[in-house]
């Protein structure tokens, strides 16, 4: 197996000057700042090393690479010696081969002679030392004092510590604090008694590492090793795919034993993430094998009946005959589809394609429409691009970051860390935030301002904000004047400056002492760079849409946008989220957003596709369910998507999902959606498909299948025989074929295709002639609409208030291990952290109510009530509670209600007026949930009882 | 749908278009939003309500909006 070139130092990050030297007697030139090693690795030399690996900062503790300069005194390391001009350098002469044999023969005298045993064998640095420097003798006994017996830490499920095996080269601690930024870990001790701890821990599981795997990756020898290198061996080959849980999107190698996955190790050459990985995408993995999976297609009449296995021709056949039946009996628009972020663009692409050319509706939607629907909408209006307009790389030229409604570090914590490092380095951070995320305070950050708002009150503050550039003179009105359409902006600015919408009037709407907001426009307004990233703590309000609008206004305002270091960045909650977007998945708009009403767009479709489309838009997920109760919607096509308990008012979707006559899933298990199901269509993970994800900087990134699909299909496959059956056929051979589609039908994909992709490895979109690489920063010279936009953004209070009965507001969000619904996390030892759902509660709040960390409670809103574990907590504010939809049993999603953003629909998650109080029960609803899911289940398992029969 | 639930949205609209100034260009925003997001089958529904409602509970900017500009092309959606 290819294993990735290790230049034992980072890249320079001088790109303005060369320098030319000799190593060994070759010539070579670099960039001023790069390390002798690395410059060696350049010239195609290997210096021996252990404390070095180019993901880390040079350290210069292990004296095995140490070299000759001629001209220079002694040895220096090569690691922390940079290039200069016509150095000559030599790597092997005698003298160096004393020195590295003498530093080997110390190591192995306190290392166990097991490499034919040890999980390490074959990928073990230390042993290739050993050869590398011809070590042939240890003069030294373990007679002595030695590290032979330390004692193993397994308590992390994913990966075990050896400490035996620990040459204490500091590259797990490093890794943890330059890679990571968490700290976790230290080297304890001094001399002989050094060791490698997990801070003032036990162990690694109750210390404060939150399992990214950067120590394992950065470990040289079998100390810190994945245990399922350890159960299975070394991996013999890999492919490089992309991780399918949030919107990072990282790149990884899956590194494989035939079609088994061994490891996923995270590619240093991935552009998201750069050799990054959190817990999820390189450990949570294993669900693509669980015992859960159903892998046969099952159909049955009515909820109420076991389940029938039956082969993919009758389950496709009976899907397809139920959705002519009910079209016929109950009207073309009677029947819909709703797509996932967790599906490729291709899948999504042929979702949509399927609705509109097949259904012959524009029924369709995604799971964007419950997170950063307002997102597109507010981004077109302002900058006319429905997306993020940086790289995620740019973070590290900003001055100034901004965090609105996001929570990096546990949502998208590849990114999070980047950031991390950037403030590190000295940038300034504003957070808006009802909640204390890990950011406002942690190891090396702290946030400049905390400005933590009452729920429901963001566009309060962005005004408020907006207020202060406008009326201290803090607006450039170069950028104003050259970018943006002067008249929008006269109107904005003269609507900002009303003395309502100061800081000191929003006060009492916001809760955010005034002080702290004008502090904070000053900041942001003047002190270089500034970025704002946010998610959905801003889309997920009745003014989800305002706030999109009001954060661009501001970076519009203030002069950051169109270069690196500045701009808006949402935050995309899954993996395909701007994907699926962007692959027409919204019922009003063809790919690359492009309203059905126009006549040009439609034309291309309808002479593409060979059928004719509708010019009006189609129903959203809440009109489809609305539409079900009322009994005119009847039936759905939903792929990858659990809607049942990803969705608000989880009562009011499961009555439409009962409603319906037909209701076709297509998933990797029996989710809470597949409970209402009468056709089941086996999905298939993304390590069995092939396709592509967009990520939230707008990077298009290869999925490849490393392993056959364990339902017989890739996604894409069923959908293409659903269509057939429904007699239009969908004749592609393969996923790229479906790209190339894509691309001539989309002009900012029209560069795109699977071999432009594996020329490049990712491609941010637009890419097409005028960008042949693709657009890291958008909006440069130019918006996409031409001028950009201001839009007025008065601040309406949500409708969803507290009183009396209902005195606490519930915002929902989420942690670290667990993924969304939880379908894949939930079956992975990612549970080892989050077990459960758990509401925090404020001690001043649960001190009213005789509340006891770790009681359960029961919380109440207009929608329903459901009960959860109390835990008492400061990081919310009085009058606050928090919550997180990991677990459908705990039912966070019958609490909220339909209340939704203007604009778009997205529903209103973040402000949910409840009251709370101690009980000794489950809800009423949990105990049908029970029931229910008890029935369910005992159907499921009829149909293994048919089987075995 | 839930007419209620239909005007309470429509409402919201008007509450974001209503800060403009122009009035005849905000009943104009309002009901091009209504075209271009709500299905036909919604605009049906709410155009039928308004026509049989003396007292609709919108906003007088939004029932003005959806009088003199919402249309649906079919006399009635097939929905």
């Amino acid at each position: 197996m290819d294993k990735q070139a290790d230049y034992g130092t980072p890249a320079s990050r001088v790109t303005d000057r060369q320098v030319t030297l000799e190593i060994d007697g070759k010539s070579i030139t670099v960039a001023a700042g790069t390390s002798i090693m690395h410059a060696a690795v350049e010239a195609g030399i290997s210096i021996p090393k252990l404390c070095a690996t180019d993901s880390l900062e040079p350290f210069g503790s292990c004296r095995l690479c140490l070299v000759e300069v001629e001209g220079r005194r002694g040895y220096p390391a090569s690691c922390t010696t940079p290039v200069d001009e016509g150095l000559k350098v030599h790597t092997q002469t005698p003298k160096l081969a004393d020195i590295r044999r003498g530093v080997m023969e110390l190591y192995i005298s306190d290392h166990p002679l097991d490499c034919l045993t040890c999980s390490a064998n074959g990928d073990c640095e230390l042993q290739d030392m050993a050869g590398a420097v011809g070590l042939r003798e240890v003069r030294y006994g373990y007679d002595g004092s030695n590290h032979l017996d330390a004692e193993k830490d397994v308590s992390n499920p994913y990966f075990q510590f050896d400490a035996s095996k620990c040459i204490v080269c500091s590259r797990c601690v490093r890794a943890c604090e330059e890679t990571q930024g968490t700290f976790a870990l230290t080297i304890s001790g001094r001399g002989f008694d050094s060791k490698v701890a997990a801070g003032n821990f036990d162990n690694f599981l109750e210390s404060e590492c939150v399992s990214c795997g950067a120590c394992v990756a950065a470990c040289p020898t079998a100390t810190l090793m994945e245990k399922t290198v350890i159960d299975h061996g070394q991996p013999e080959h890999s492919v490089i795919t992309t991780c399918a849980y949030c919107g990072v999107g990282c790149s990884f190698r899956a590194e494989m034993k035939g079609e088994q996955v061994v490891r996923m190790v995270p590619d240093k050459n991935g552009g998201a993430n750069h050799g990054h990985s959190c817990v999820k995408g390189r450990f949570a993995w294993g669900y693509a094998t669980h015992r859960d999976r159903i892998t046969t297609p099952m159909i049955r009449k009515s909820i109420k009946d076991p389940w029938q296995e039956v082969s993919w021709e009758e389950a496709i056949s009976y899907a397809a005959s139920e959705l002519k039946r009910i079209q016929a009996k109950h009207g073309r628009n009677s029947i819909g589809a709703i797509t996932s972020s967790r599906c490729t663009n291709e899948e999504t692409y042929l979702v949509q394609k399927l609705v509109r050319a097949a259904f012959g509706n524009n029924n369709v939607d995604t799971c964007a429409r419950v997170c950063h629907s307002p997102t597109g909408y507010g981004l077109k209006q302002t900058l006319g691009e429905s997306a993020g307009t940086q790289t995620f790389d740019s973070v590290m030229k900003s001055d100034v970051i901004m965090v609105i409604g996001a929570n990096p570090t546990d949502g998208h914590p590849v990114f999070g860390s980047q950031m991390k490092r950037r403030l590190r380095e000295g940038a300034k951070l504003i957070i808006a935030d009802p909640r204390e995320i890990d950011l406002v305070s942690g190891p090396h950050v702290q946030a400049d301002y905390h400005l933590k708002l009452r729920p429901g009150t963001n566009v309060a503050l962005i005004t408020a904000m907006a207020h202060v550039v406008v009326t201290e003179g803090l607006v450039d009105e170069e950028f104003v004047r050259s970018r943006c359409e002067w008249d929008s902006f006269e109107y904005w600015s003269e609507f900002v400056a009303q003395p309502e919408h100061s800081p000191e009037a929003m006060q009492a709407a916001t809760g955010v002492p005034a002080a702290d907001v004008r502090a904070a426009a000053r900041l942001f307004a003047t002190d270089g760079n500034a970025a704002i990233y946010y998610g959905l703590g801003v889309t997920e309000h009745s003014q989800g849409s305002t706030m999109v609008m009001g954060i661009a206004n501001l970076a519009m305002a203030t002069g950051n946008i169109g270069r690196e270091g500045v701009g808006v960045n949402p935050l995309r909650g899954q993996n395909n989220v701007q994907g699926s977007c962007d692959m027409g998945s919204f019922p009003h708009e063809f790919p690359g957003y492009r309203h059905v009403s126009d006549d040009a767009t439609r034309a291309l479709f309808e002479a593409a596709w060979g059928r004719p489309l509708d010019n009006e838009p189609g129903l959203r997920i809440p009109n489809m369910l609305d539409f079900a109760i009322d009994g005119s919607f009847k039936a759905l096509y939903c792929e990858g998507e659990d809607i049942a308990q990803s969705d608000p008012n989880t009562q009011h979707v499961t009555h439409a999902l009962s409603s319906m006559e037909c209701v076709i899933v297509q998933d990797l298990f029996l989710n809470e959606t597949a409970m209402y199901a009468h056709v089941f269509l086996p999905g298939c993970s993304f390590l069995e498909k092939s396709g592509t994800f967009t990520n939230a900087e707008r990077r298009i990134s290869p999925v490849r299948r490393v392993m056959t699909p364990k339902n017989g299909y890739e996604d894409w496959q069923v959908t293409a025989m659903l269509s057939e059956a429904l007699g239009y056929p969908m004749p592609y051979r393969h996923a790229s074929e479906i790209m190339d589609e894509i691309a001539r039908l989309t002009p900012t994909f029209h560069g795109v295709s699977f071999k432009r992709l594996e020329e490049l490895g990712s491609i941010q979109w637009p890419c097409n002639e005028q960008h042949p690489t693709g657009t890291p920063i958008m909006h440069v010279d130019e918006f996409v609409r031409g001028k950009g936009r201001f839009m007025v953004t008065e601040y309406v209070p949500t409708s969803e208030k507290v009183n009396a009965k209902y005195p606490l507001i519930l915002t929902t969000g989420r942690i670290l291990s667990q993924y969304n619904v939880g379908a894949q996390t939930r079956r992975t030892d990612n549970v080892a952290w989050h077990p459960e759902d758990q509401v925090e509660i404020h001690p001043h709040d649960a001190e009213d109510r005789g509340i006891q960390d770790g009681d359960w409670v029961g919380i109440t809103s207009r929608a329903g009530n459901t009960v959860q574990r109390a835990r008492i907590s400061e990081r919310v504010q009085p009058g606050v509670i928090y919550t997180t939809f990991h677990h459908p049993e705990s039912g966070a999603n019958v609490i909220t209600t339909d209340n939704s953003d203007w604009a778009t629909n997205c529903p209103e998650f973040k402000v949910t007026a409840v009251e709370v109080t101690r009980v000794t029960q489950l809800s009423e609803w949990q105990r049908n949930y029970q029931e229910f899911s008890d029935e369910q289940i005992a159907l499921a398992q009829q149909r293994d009882e048919a089987r075995v029969e | 749908m839930n007419i209620e639930h239909l005007v309470k949205m429509a409402n919201q609209i008007g509450d974001f278009f209503r800060s403009y100034p122009d009035h005849e260009q905000a009943k104009k925003d309002i009901a091009s939003h209504l075209t271009r997001f709500w299905a036909p089958q919604m605009r049906q529904q709410i155009l039928d309500y308004v026509a049989e409602t003396p007292d609709t509970g919108l906003h007088p900017l939004v029932l003005s909006a959806i009088r003199e500009y919402v249309k649906v092309k079919s006399a009635k959606s097939e929905a």
